[in-house]
């Protein structure tokens, strides 16, 4: 553990004066706040959604540290200034939920929010009630999307989300999973149920999605969300021994996570993709990832060829 | 939480390593001077040992679970659980550990110096003054500021450690009752500092284990 990596009150003020002074002293930072990022329509209601989002597991779970609650609402501030609207959480997420809500009131509950989260329980009976306390602790009136996390008790809680959707208290239901792990199961309810958005792992060294997941997504119309884009930072930490080749310049890359980033959302059935940040300047810079141009297939073949072995 | 099993041990970090130790930071901000009264009760135990007084158990062992219950409710229930869905659960096993150290304690025959071997107590003095001593140093010689340091009696990696060294001290009875939950706490901690890439996760681990197998020996040698 370095001591950089600790959170001062010192560090945090001056994370902050350089957030506020970016745009005077940096004014391409100034011009990826204002320009718009790249969208995708979701297949069920054609509604564009940006194609980068906000993740919120471990990064946001700041438990009540005031002053780390703080940077997470600069890190939130930031997001929608550079365009962004998809925040998801999880009751899984230890505090990530009420950290998202302060981070909310502290912005005034910002209109482009585009709310995502999931219900994680066993038993589908209390399903209701923890969802409800998940829209306490976010303080929305309802939720855009709710998933059932890691398809825990699917059976259950679907029934759930498609009565509330129906209701008009929901806009959009959906279901989850990650690492490559129950993707058979995945598919059958991908196939099965009317869910508007499906979400697992998708990145440069774990592609299993290629194969069926992402081309059922694209066939059924359903909106597909990808989590861990960085492997949880290993798949970056692993690329940043390397030098980014001369190539990526030509689809805009700047860095390794823009890389990553836009070999995901390239893929045509992705609608976005949820890295996860503490810090403004790397939101930043996955920001700017949801940008033209993207690669094409045989760009993406380059960049997956790079990624072999890891 | 049946749900649990379904994941690897790095899914079940929930929090950054920045996020663990500004805990402590914070946890030891509050709490300060009490540091210095964990320290002095936390040196007690040993002192009263070598007493080889059999009215000074009672006080051991009373010091011993205020340590366990001080954890259980300062860092895991009003802390930890603030970043950890299981922290409930370990409160709850820190507390049923200090109602073991009362009930054994007040037990006839339990933490007296005289039935442990010499090897055995060397090396159960030696975990004991590591973890009063020691630990909360670990982290600084390792880069993180002393303001996180971890002390007995208020955080739960020393204060496992350290009831262990004393277990090791006393009788073979008491270490097979009393030791499970310590040296389970310290694998739990020892797993996560490992899925947080901390340098010093097998410390805590390594040494209930240490621990775990010179009270082994010691109960073979004695047939």
């Amino acid at each position: 553990m370095n001591k950089a990596s600790n959170i001062t009150r010192r560090t945090f003020i001056r994370a902050a004066a350089a957030t506020t002074l970016a745009p005077l002293l940096w004014p391409s930072a100034a011009q990826s706040q204002q320009s718009r990022p790249a969208s995708r329509p979701i297949p069920s209601s054609g509604e564009a959604l940006p194609l980068v989002g906000l993740g919120t597991w471990s990064t946001f779970n700041v438990g009540n540290d005031r002053l780390a609650r703080d940077a997470c609402a600069e890190v939130m501030r930031n997001f929608f200034l550079a365009g962004g609207r998809l925040i998801d959480s999880s009751p899984m997420y230890g505090s990530s939920q009420e950290v998202i809500g302060y981070g909310l009131k502290k912005l005034g509950y910002p209109k482009s929010l585009f709310s995502a989260d999931k219900v994680w329980i066993s038993d589908g009976a209390e399903g209701p009630a923890q969802i409800e306390a998940s829209r306490r602790y976010w303080s929305v009136t309802r939720f855009d999307l709710l998933q059932v996390h890691n398809l825990l008790s699917w059976e259950a809680h679907l029934p759930t989300l498609f009565a509330m959707k129906a209701a008009g208290r929901l806009r959009y239901v959906g279901i989850t999973t990650s690492h490559g792990r129950r993707h058979r199961e995945l598919e059958h309810v991908m196939a099965s149920q009317p869910i508007d958005f499906v979400q697992f792992t998708y990145n440069l060294a774990d592609r299993e999605a290629e194969q069926r997941l992402l081309p059922l997504a694209r066939e059924r119309g359903i909106a597909v969300i990808v989590n861990q884009p960085f492997r949880k930072g290993a798949l970056l930490n692993a690329l940043e021994r390397r030098r980014l080749p001369p190539w990526a310049a030509e689809i805009g890359c700047t860095s390794w996570a823009q890389f990553a980033l836009k070999f995901i959302i390239s893929h045509p059935a992705v609608t976005c993709a949820i890295p996860a940040t503490t810090q403004v300047a790397h939101l930043l810079e996955n920001m700017g990832a949801a940008s033209d141009p993207l690669p094409d297939p045989a760009m993406r073949a380059r960049m997956a060829a790079i990624a072999e072995g890891i | 939480m049946s749900e649990w099993w379904t994941y690897s041990l790095q899914d079940l970090l929930m929090f950054s390593p920045q996020t663990y130790y500004r805990l402590f930071e914070l946890y030891n901000a509050d709490l300060w001077p009490a540091h210095l009264l964990a320290l002095v009760l936390g040196s007690s135990p040993l002192l009263l040992f070598f007493r080889h007084s059999d009215r000074a158990r009672p006080w051991i062992v009373a010091l011993l679970a205020s340590g366990w219950v001080s954890v259980a409710w300062l860092y895991f229930w009003t802390r930890y659980a603030s970043i950890h869905l299981a922290a409930g659960y370990f409160a709850l096993a820190f507390v049923i550990e200090s109602l073991l150290l009362l009930g054994m304690g007040w037990s006839h025959g339990s933490f007296i110096p005289a039935r442990a071997a010499r090897w055995r107590q060397r090396t159960g003095l030696g975990i004991f003054l590591f973890a009063l001593g020691l630990y909360p140093v670990l982290g600084m010689a390792l880069g993180r500021n002393w303001t996180q340091a971890e002390v007995i009696g208020l955080a739960p990696d020393p204060t496992a450690l350290a009831t262990l060294g004393i277990l090791l001290l006393t009788g073979t009875r008491p270490f097979w009752v009393l030791a499970p939950i310590p040296v389970l706490w310290c694998l739990i901690s020892g797993a996560t500092l490992w899925a947080m890439a901390s340098p010093d996760f097998f410390v805590a681990p390594g040494l209930a284990l240490l621990a775990a197998l010179i009270a082994i020996l010691d109960r073979t040698k004695q047939g």
